[in-house]
């Protein structure tokens, strides 16, 4: 018995919309788990109490202190980075040797698993260094990790910047910097901007590296020097201790609200400005 | 004109920057952990199979077939409803809904990996200890879940691929009176192979480089597992637990297992750059 | 020897890499005339405009040989200040390239990038350089409107304008109203004539009428090579040159 190929393309048609249907159901449904739960039990005094008896009780404000001054080390030191890099391989150099290395180099970073961030912090700037855990050592292990994000983000908006623009500042009597300075970077600052976004989100959410060289200190930090503990990584200890479910989910409905928003912007400002529609 | 120079210098060391920070990154990892694998052999370790830090023993085979098994399971799991969603989005879903659908993947993907473990821990894994027996914490979990977070990889770069065939091969194929399923399954999805190919890898490096899910729901037992109910411990996760606490060799070891890693994981991400770049011409 | 004439080129060569756009250039051109660089496509115009302000150099494996002069200086020499060669020689490209800036921005770009600061100083130049390009009473009251919004014409009449804002001595049109309606071409063609009593001109134009029109001397290329220069009047009547003849009468364009 022939099955007809319409037959066929019913039944194709139909796996593949229960198979898209169930995965995207079950991707929601794990958000809705945590935000079901935690939701309620965000008010004001959980953000702005610290974490008491262990974390069973109180609130995430030095988490939130934490999380904060992790991101903005690592924004700081990463972007004037990435988009120096971004900025040399499109505007100083055509596709060369170096311009290859340099690529190879931001690719295969881009790959590399967080505990081996981990890993490299730990022994690079806690123990070598002697920053000890730390938010600076935190810090720049992350910017080590999101330095390729905005390289690449930089990068695109760079390139979408019509050639004419350079012309016409050249044509005018422009160097080089000042080509850059007045046209490409105020140009592709929405696409540096959603590279930042990203690493933000990215920064927010990482656990495995922030643990190995920031520590898990719950107290409030007094300075780069202290250690602290993000949102993630008490999220983590929470839930993998034990400590407390409710707490827990609490945690993890704030980490995610704060991701969807950082990530809603960072998606409407690649979608109005970098890849213009 | 000096000033132009010396920005120019500038730029190039900064650019240098990525590269540099790779190689500290490798050079300080071996620097840790290659002595060890000297010391242990490489053999032992490697195929060895007993994990007592305590006594000396670091053999991690146990952790590379636990590494092996989940990312099998992930792939299993992610890569035909990876390649599922991608298809629907690109060829069963108007440009609109695509156009909601694939930003609200985007966001799934910047989920911390440590909300996912949350939600195995809590749903899965008692689902599969009540259900299917063994402890729960399981490989199948491990799986499942991994399978789960590495789906926009492999839907966003497949989708990519097959969106980038010229629109002549779908029109060619129709106009010769193929059906729309039969135009995807023998000429769209074949002539995006090495897209998609490469969004398996990737996926695959993905997965073989999470930690703190698996931590939360592999059961973390340092021995071979014996079926997909097994608890387990894959090479991420061995760094992860007992990093915390590891002191002399035994810290040693776990920087090898990291050397480890590296190489594997390099070696994919290489594959898949060389794939995609072979697939692009 | 090469002093009384604005532009001379000696036996000038260019290369895209291995690929000669031109070859064997023998020019001069006096002040205060515009010259109309003829030809159809390919045949170099574009690039002989942009090797005078070496906006050639931004492109990557490029070489030449030979001699370009302005003003008995050899442009391609040692110590030759490129941004100081740019703003003397002033260009306007085929499209009408507004930068996403305001009107008044846009003009007074080229005058903050050579350091120019002081507003009152800034304002004069620029109402100074849209009343050149006969631009100024359409925009005078929405200077700070963006530049983005104003019609095509209008567009290049601000690119114009942006140019003279530099002050520079010679003036480089490349078929500055391609893509315009007869009206804005009329008023650019107008301004040429006037703009000339101060510029040096080079003008590659949009078709053989509008050199016709507003040229003094012409020089006709073809594929990378100039066939034959002379006044205008020389050219369109009495060429000397069998392929220009058939050019200007249409038989290949």
């Amino acid at each position: 018995m022939r099955i007809s190929r319409h037959f066929t393309q019913e039944i194709a048609r139909a796996v593949i919309w229960a198979a898209s249907f169930s995965t995207l159901a079950v991707m929601f449904w794990i958000l809705y788990q945590v935000l079901r739960e935690g939701l309620p039990l965000l008010h004001l005094s959980f953000f702005v109490e610290g974490p008491r008896e262990m974390g069973r009780a109180g609130g995430i404000s030095s988490t939130i202190i934490g999380t904060l001054a992790l991101t903005v080390v690592a924004i700081v030191i990463a972007t004037p980075l990435g988009v120096g890099t971004a900025i040399f391989l499109r505007e100083y150099t055509r596709e060369g040797r170096v311009s290859r290395i340099i690529r190879f180099g931001t690719d295969c970073l881009a790959g590399v698993p967080s505990i081996i961030f981990g890993l490299f912090g730990f022994v690079f700037f806690v123990i070598f260094l002697g920053m000890g855990w730390s938010i600076l050592s935190g810090g720049l292990t992350l910017a080590a990790m999101i330095l390729p994000t905005i390289i690449c983000t930089t990068e695109e908006a760079v390139k979408s910047i019509p050639y004419s623009f350079r012309e016409v500042s050249y044509g005018l009597g422009g160097t080089r910097w000042q080509t850059i300075r007045k046209v490409v970077l105020p140009n592709a600052f929405p696409g540096i901007l959603t590279g930042v976004l990203l690493g933000v989100g990215r920064s927010v959410g990482e656990t495995a590296a922030v643990i190995l060289t920031a520590g898990s200190s719950f107290l409030m930090p007094d300075s780069l020097f202290s250690p602290i503990r993000t949102m993630a990584v008490h999220f983590y200890i929470l839930a993998r201790e034990g400590i407390s479910m409710e707490m827990a989910y609490a945690t993890g409905a704030g980490l995610i609200i704060l991701i969807l928003i950082i990530n809603t912007v960072a998606n409407w400002l690649l979608f109005r400005y970098v890849h213009k529609g | 004109m000096n000033k132009e120079k010396l920005l120019e210098r500038g730029f190039l060391l900064v650019a240098l920057s990525s590269i540099s920070i790779l190689a500290l990154i490798a050079f300080f990892i071996f620097e840790e952990g290659l002595p060890l694998i000297w010391k242990v052999g490489l053999e032992t370790f490697l195929l060895g199979d007993r994990w007592f830090p305590s006594k000396g023993s670091f053999g991690i085979f146990p952790m590379i077939v636990g590494s092996f098994w989940v990312t099998l399971g992930a792939l299993v799991v992610g890569v035909p409803l990876g390649l599922a969603c991608a298809i629907f989005l690109c060829e069963l879903t108007p440009t609109k809904v695509g156009m909601v659908l694939r930003p609200m993947i985007q966001l799934l993907a910047a989920i911390p990996s440590v909300i996912y473990g949350f939600w195995g821990l809590i749903v899965l894994v008692p689902l599969i200890r009540n259900h299917l027996g063994g402890p729960g914490l399981s490989i199948l979990a491990g799986s499942f879940v991994l399978g789960i977070m590495i789906l926009p990889t492999i839907i966003s770069i497949s989708e990519d691929s097959l969106r980038a065939l010229p629109r002549i091969y779908k029109e060619g194929a129709l106009s010769l009176g193929a059906t729309h399923w039969q135009t995807i399954w023998r000429v769209l999805l074949p002539a995006a192979r090495s897209g998609i190919v490469a969004s398996v890898i990737l996926g695959m490096g993905r997965a073989l480089g999470e930690t703190m899910a698996m931590i939360m729901i592999l059961g973390n037992a340092a021995q071979m597992p014996h079926s997909i109910l097994s608890s387990a411990r894959t090479l991420t996760t061995n760094i992860g637990i007992e990093m915390g606490y590891a002191s002399g060799d035994h810290r040693a070891a776990l920087f090898a297992t990291g050397v480890v890693l590296f190489f594997i994981i390099m070696g994919l991400n290489s594959l898949a750059m060389v794939i995609s770049r072979k697939g692009r011409t | 020897m090469e002093d009384h004439f604005k532009i001379a080129i000696r036996d000038f060569e260019f290369y895209y890499g291995s690929v000669m756009a031109l070859k064997g250039l023998n020019l001069s051109i006096r002040p205060n005339q515009i010259f109309a660089v003829l030809g159809p496509a390919r045949s170099g115009k574009t690039t002989l405009l942009k090797s005078l302000n070496r906006l050639t150099d931004l492109i990557f494996g490029t070489n030449h040989k030979g001699q370009m002069f302005i003003d008995g200086q050899e442009i391609y020499g040692e110590n030759v200040s490129l941004p100081e060669l740019r703003r003397k020689v002033g260009m306007v490209f085929d499209l009408p390239t507004a930068l996403p800036l305001s009107i008044f921005d846009n003009i007074a770009y080229g005058p903050r990038l050579k350091g120019i600061r002081e507003r009152n100083r800034l304002e004069k130049i620029v109402s100074e350089s849209l009343q050149a390009a006969v631009l100024w009473e359409e925009v005078k009251d929405r200077l700070q409107s963006s530049a983005l919004r104003l019609s095509g014409g209008q567009q290049q009449r601000l690119c114009i304008a942006r140019m003279l804002a530099l002050e520079p001595e010679i003036i480089m049109l490349d078929e500055p109203c391609s893509g315009l309606d007869p009206i804005s071409t009329a008023s650019i063609e107008r301004s040429l004539m006037t703009l000339k009593e101060k510029y040096t001109i080079l003008l590659v134009p949009h078709n053989i009428q509008q050199a016709s029109r507003v040229a003094d001397r012409v020089g006709f290329f073809l594929g990378g090579e100039m066939i034959e220069e002379g006044s205008s009047d020389q050219i369109f009547t009495r060429p000397a040159n069998k392929k220009t003849e058939d050019y200007i009468s249409g038989r290949f364009g």
